[in-house]
């Protein structure tokens, strides 16, 4: 298997506030430095609640936000330029909002038309052979081409942009919450056409959602962050039926689940670090309930443990009995 | 607070800094050239050079810009040569009688505005709607200076009820009942079209905020509809109402103008007429600056106003 | 397009100014065609004619002029002058405000600097400069007036330009490798155009004014030429003589700017497409009720509280959306009732409706009754419906940044929701208050108290929006999707702390969500709903283990849940159905793998034996095993 995409030390700082004569009055760390790879054809999922920097990630992978350290590497070849046309050939994204993703004023053909023209010079005819192809995999009907987005429903709409992203012929799709504005009962379908599309044109998937159960649903392996950081990462199967992390585990504990009595894992008093003011230690720290001097003095790095796992944590929990 | 009220002065240095540049460049442009206007028909070109240097204008313009600049930060605008006075004399007496006229008609639109829009939002396709957004209709589409005229027609001429123009009565006059006698017309034709203006902004501005979900969060405690609307509603509005007051004054410092001309009122507007005609520069550039510059510190005063009301607003 | 013009025929008024201001713009068009006299043309022994003298239909002015023809140039003269200044302002303010929208950062705060400069300027002192410097004329007006018109159009362009340029589809325009020129072009610039012909269409009026201002200070249009404005400025001096020559273009000027200004309002109404949904309306204090019958006298049940047979409807233009149609349910004390549904199933106008909360226009509740204690709420008179809003039955919303009011401290509004009751004072209710956030579990309540909503994260909001609820102590609690907006650790701590203080005081809750997960956690009975209608009902494990409605067991069966790992989930395929067009029968039908054609022949009942109740011909096996 080869590495369809290699981020290293990628990270972002925002600048906040505003002083009198220019200049910021702090910073705020969206993303801290990390580092996370994808294999040809698999799907990592992203899970992580809000303020965690998903999305943040996200946009600095297709180039929409300069990153402020680290480099992308897709294929074996590095991407550092913050030309989001250079990188539309080669990773996509596709958007949490279905309709605000699609222009009120232009017809879904205007759309598709776009990235085929500008990305691969293709001339009418041979757009139009594309654009029948595309639609016909997303089981959209070729008679929606001449209609405007406010016409469809949510699904509908995700299908149009899941097009568009295929339109681009890039092999890593970046999905951004793409079900999370989706009715369940339309979300389904959404997560299977998605998973039809990889198998079909060989995709390589990176899948950001707030949804413990979707995300475990589509992924192979999982990276959970917390706070801008990748606190944990391993096999979906394992990670959340044996997580290693606290925090992890907190999330999984959290997550309604049918016939599971109601609990409040933390009784109470939980709220993300300031941003503004962030510990010098352990993010988490001040939630955990194993936490000690060291967790609030540096931050854990994230270390290699049992197989395919790799969790950021000095008191991790214990692994599972090896059966 | 203290902290925030001296950042929003200090911007506005560079800003009146701005507005005076922006008043020389645009003076400087004049053709022809203001000597021979002062002089009229004694302009020999000895009495020519002799009063281009006596006002500074042999050298140049970066120079005299500096000169100016300078001069007024020591008080001293300049002489108009029209009025054959100092001219921050001449700006000061005049800028109050406009302050009396533009301030009377500022409250009356602030006022009667906010209650009419926010009736108007309450009573939404109701009787009160239909008759205040039509009256707001008619108001935001006469000229101030033509309602004046209909205004003396009608009151001063036909009615005899107010005097037809001054601000004070010449013989024994001066007195704030005379004043008030003679105010009441001009603060009401010009307060008209601004109060048109605040009432439609307010009736939009409520629209918006009472479909807002807190408002249904207030309705679900049980909270009275009148407090509902005036507290609730109105406090939350008045977020995007404050930034148009501050607007509307300089409309209803404009308005001025004309309805100083109407009423023969002597403000400032109409002495700055006067001074273009007469192409007295010096009176224009330093009333033109004058103005400008309250303007600028009223509106520190709105946006102080605001971040009062709103505490989102970083100060 | 054509769209546009028919909601702009539908407003009458509009419609109105659009006849008055053709016929203006036509006549000044054909002014050069009429056989008019020439308008400059003196003629002193006819000073001061009054209107309809023998061949000068509307008098002559103090030079013996005919007002008539003047008044005819001069319409075409301010027409011409107002639609330029509109125009040029338009366009330069447009690009402006484009430009530093889009780009932002510095070339943003350099030419908003300016902007901000210019609009320091009272627009008439910088109007006057202007004509002062260029020397008067009627150009050098039309100049003046649009430079000063700039700064407007460009803050306006370019606060629409930020929110475009944020949103995701240009984000996708730059994935589809376009360049910066063409997103502006093709992206933006689409959208930004119907904002700058509202703009244009409401200022013109305006700007018509502004120039006939600068003539009547007799700093426009130079004699003997004469536009409105200057027109008036001539007058003036024989106003009280020979007021016919004031009031004759007066009038005209009034009757330009009015007629432009109601087509501009419809402009605006006709494009706005807030206004197309018919959004724009204020809810009023209370739901409309309009039901055709009294509702049936109530069978005596031991419910708190019950809805017997609702139905609420959204009539919007001419089509009628059936939210709600047919729901009756009912919860006791201490029970907590989950209703459960996709969006669209009308679950949150069904919580709605009980206290009259549903935003009216455009809603109205059509029939049935919403009972506390027995008691009809819907036939209440307002002053009674807000007494026991808040006091006996009390809401808790969706999402909590927006339903706490921004300016008002959390403490003030906690004890508004107290003192709209009771009088209570200013010291005890601040006790109280500390007590209602203590009982919620927020941490130091004394500092809390005295913050605003803003300055606190997701679940501590919500933590407030739950003490206002526990305010009065009330009967029974409506959670409208509470836990929606939060993150999962956060819902678990708001979940428990629901199902605590349930136990806790005894409450009846009614709970409304899209999630199964939830229900099952906190839910006694579970109500679920589709298009309008409870489709099944019963005790929440049952239902869950059992579903007996094809609809319940397949929504159950798509949602992914924890611990299945990576697989295909079983999809619903297709749509609900739009309440606006709902089919008769079963709305489920075309979803349904077992539907048949009885399924669409009409009514089906909801019924079932003992706690269930199920809406289907054909219910799922096990249900039909179990209640054999």
């Amino acid at each position: 298997m080869s590495t369809a995409l290699q981020i290293t030390d990628l990270s972002k700082t925002f600048p906040v506030g505003k002083k009198l004569f220019g200049g910021a009055t702090g910073a705020v760390k969206a993303v801290h430095p990390m580092s996370l790879s994808v294999q040809t054809g698999e799907t990592l999922g992203i899970v992580g609640e809000s303020g965690c920097g998903k999305s943040t990630l996200a946009r600095m992978l297709v180039g929409l936000l300069p990153p402020t350290t680290g480099s992308i590497e897709i294929e074996g070849a590095a991407l550092d330029n913050a030309d989001p046309a250079a990188f539309g050939k080669r990773i996509q994204y596709v958007f949490q909002d279905p309709i605000s993703s699609l222009n009120p004023r232009k017809t879904i053909r205007q759309i598709m038309d776009a990235p085929l023209k500008l990305l691969h010079g293709m001339d009418r005819a041979a757009r139009e052979k594309r654009i029948l192809e595309i639609f016909d995999s997303v089981n959209l009907r070729a008679d929606f081409l001449d209609r405007y987005p406010h016409e469809f429903s949510g699904g509908q709409a995700q299908r149009i942009g899941i097009a568009r992203a295929l339109a681009a012929q890039a092999r890593i799709l970046i999905l951004d919450e793409p079900v999370s504005a989706l009715d369940v009962s339309v979300q389904a379908q959404v997560l299977n056409l998605l998973a039809d599309l990889k198998r079909e044109f060989g995709l390589t998937y990176l899948f950001i959602s707030h949804d413990l159960a979707v995300v475990e649903a589509v992924s192979d392996r999982i990276a959970v962050l917390y706070f801008g950081s990748v606190v944990e990462e391993g096999r979906a199967e394992e990670i959340f039926a044996h997580p290693r992390h606290p925090y992890t585990k907190l999330l999984a504990d959290s997550a309604p689940v049918v016939g599971r009595p109601l609990s409040d894992p933390e009784h109470g008093q939980a709220e993300l670090p300031n941003p503004l003011d962030p510990p010098p230690g352990c993010a988490f720290a001040k939630r955990c309930p194993y936490a000690s001097a060291q967790c609030r003095s540096a931050p854990p790095p994230l270390t290699e443990m049992g197989t395919d796992q790799r969790v950021a944590c000095y008191h991790p929990l214990p692994a599972p009995e090896q059966v | 607070m203290g902290g925030y009220i001296l950042k929003r002065l200090l911007l506005a240095i560079p800003v009146i800094l701005g507005i005076t540049v922006i008043v020389f460049l645009i003076m400087a442009m004049i053709p022809g050239d203001p000597a021979t206007a002062i002089l009229g028909s004694y302009a020999t070109p000895d009495n020519v050079a002799r009063i281009n240097r006596d006002l500074g204008l042999d050298k140049p313009l970066v120079a005299r810009y500096f000169i100016w600049l300078w001069n007024m930060l020591h008080g001293d605008f300049g002489q108009s040569f029209s009025l054959n006075r100092p001219v921050i004399d001449v700006v000061l007496e005049r800028f109050n009688n406009t302050l009396i006229l533009a301030g009377t008609s500022f409250v009356l639109c602030t006022v009667f505005g906010i209650l009419a829009g926010v009736i108007s939002a309450a009573r939404q396709y109701g009787l009160a709607d239909k008759a205040i957004t039509f009256a707001v209709l008619l108001g935001i589409s006469i000229p101030s200076f033509f309602l004046g005229m209909m205004m003396i027609l009608f009151f001063a001429v036909d009615l005899r009820w107010f005097p037809v123009s001054g601000m004070t009565a010449i013989y024994g006059g001066g007195d704030l009942a005379d004043v008030i006698h003679h105010l009441t017309m001009p603060a009401l034709a010009l307060a008209v079209v601004a109060t048109g203006v605040v009432a439609r902004l307010s009736r939009s501005a409520m629209l918006e905020v009472l479909r807002q979900d807190f408002i249904r969060t207030a309705r679900a405690k049980g909270v009275r509809e009148g407090r509902v609307i005036w507290g609730h509603a109105l406090r939350a509005a008045m977020v995007s109402i404050i930034p148009v007051l501050g607007i509307q004054a300089g409309f209803v410092l404009s308005g001025a103008v004309y309805i100083e001309i109407v009423f023969q009122w002597p403000g400032i507007g109409r002495m700055l007429v006067d001074a273009i005609l007469q192409r007295d520069i010096l009176l224009v550039q330093g009333g033109v600056v004058f103005v400008a510059s309250c303007y600028v510190i009223f509106n520190i005063i709105v946006d102080v106003a605001q971040s009062l009301l709103d505490p989102r607003i970083k100060t | 397009m054509s769209a546009f013009f028919k909601l702009l025929a539908r407003n009458r008024l509009a419609l109105g100014g659009l006849i008055v201001m053709g016929l203006v713009v036509a006549l000044a068009l054909i002014t050069p065609l009429l056989p008019l006299a020439d308008p400059d043309a003196t003629d002193t022994a006819n000073r001061f004619l009054p209107p309809l003298s023998d061949g000068y239909l509307l008098g002559t002015d103090g030079l013996g002029r005919d007002l008539l023809s003047r008044l005819l140039w001069g319409t075409r003269l301010s027409l011409a002058v107002g639609f330029a200044a509109a125009l040029f302002a338009a366009v330069a303010g447009a690009a402006v405000g484009i430009i530093a929208g889009f780009y932002g950062g510095r070339t943003d705060n350099i030419i908003m600097r300016g902007v901000d400069m210019l609009m320091a300027f009272p627009y008439i002192l910088l109007a006057l400069a202007i004509v002062a410097a260029l020397g008067p004329g009627l150009v050098n007006a039309l100049i003046a007036v649009s430079v000063v018109n700039i700064p407007f159009f460009a803050r306006n362009i370019r606060g629409i330009t930020v929110g475009l340029a944020h949103k995701e589809f240009v984000d996708a325009a730059k994935l589809a490798g376009m360049s910066n020129p063409r997103i502006i072009l093709s992206e933006i610039l689409p959208n930004v155009v119907p904002v700058i012909v509202i703009a244009m269409s409401t200022t013109i009026g305006w700007m018509i004014l502004e120039t006939a201002g600068l003539s009547f200070l007799g700093l426009g249009s130079q004699p003997p030429q004469a536009d409105l404005g200057s027109m008036l400025g001539e007058a003036r001096s024989a106003l009280i003589t020979n007021p016919h020559t004031s009031v004759i273009p007066g009038i005209m000027i009034l009757i330009i700017v009015m007629s432009i200004n109601l087509l501009g309002d419809g402009v605006r109404d006709a494009l706005d497409p807030r206004l197309k949904s018919g959004a724009l309306s204020r809810p009023m204090a209370a739901t409309r009720v309009e039901r055709k019958e009294r509702p049936a006298p109530e069978t005596s049940t031991d419910a708190i509280l019950s809805l017997d047979d609702l139905h609420t409807q959204f009539h919007v233009k001419d089509r009628i959306y059936k939210a709600v149609s047919g729901v009756s349910l009912s919860v006791k004390p201490g029970e907590c009732l989950g209703v459960i549904g996709e969006s669209g199933s009308g679950k949150s106008v069904t919580a709605l409706s009980i206290m009259g909360l549903v935003a009216s226009p455009p809603g109205i509740i059509t029939a049935g009754a919403a009972r506390l204690e027995g008691r009809d709420m819907l036939s209440a008179r307002f002053g009674e419906l807000r007494r026991l809003r808040g006091r006996r039955v009390a809401y808790i919303f969706q999402d909590p940044l927006a339903t706490l009011h921004p300016l008002y401290k959390v403490g003030d509004q906690l004890i508004e929701a107290i003192s709209c009751h009771r009088a209570i004072s200013k010291s005890e209710g601040r006790k109280k208050a500390i007590e209602l956030l203590k009982s919620v579990r927020i941490p130091n309540p004394e500092e809390r108290i005295d913050i605003y909503p803003h300055e606190m994260s997701g679940g501590m909001r919500q933590r407030v929006g739950i003490a206002m609820a526990l305010a009065n102590d009330p009967d029974v609690i409506i959670a409208d999707e509470p836990t929606t907006a939060l993150d999962v650790t956060v819902q678990a701590q708001i979940l428990s702390l629901l199902s605590d203080l349930r136990r806790e005081r005894g409450l009846a809750i009614i709970f409304i969500t899209h999630d199964f997960g939830v229900v099952a956690q906190l839910c006694d009975r579970v109500a679920v709903m589709y298009a309008g209608r409870i489709v099944e009902e019963g005790p929440t494990m049952e239902i869950l283990r059992a579903p007996a409605h094809p609809y319940t067991s397949r929504l159950i069966a798509c949602v992914p849940e924890l611990g299945e790992g990576k697989r295909k989930l079983e999809a619903i395929p297709g749509l609900p159905p739009s309440v606006d067009n709902l089919p008769a029968g079963c709305a489920f039908a075309d979803r349904c793998l077992k539907a048949q054609d009885s399924c669409t022949k009409g009514e089906i009942g909801l019924e079932g034996s003992g706690s269930r109740a199920v809406r289907c011909l054909f219910p799922e096996p096990g249900f039909a095993e179990e209640t054999a």
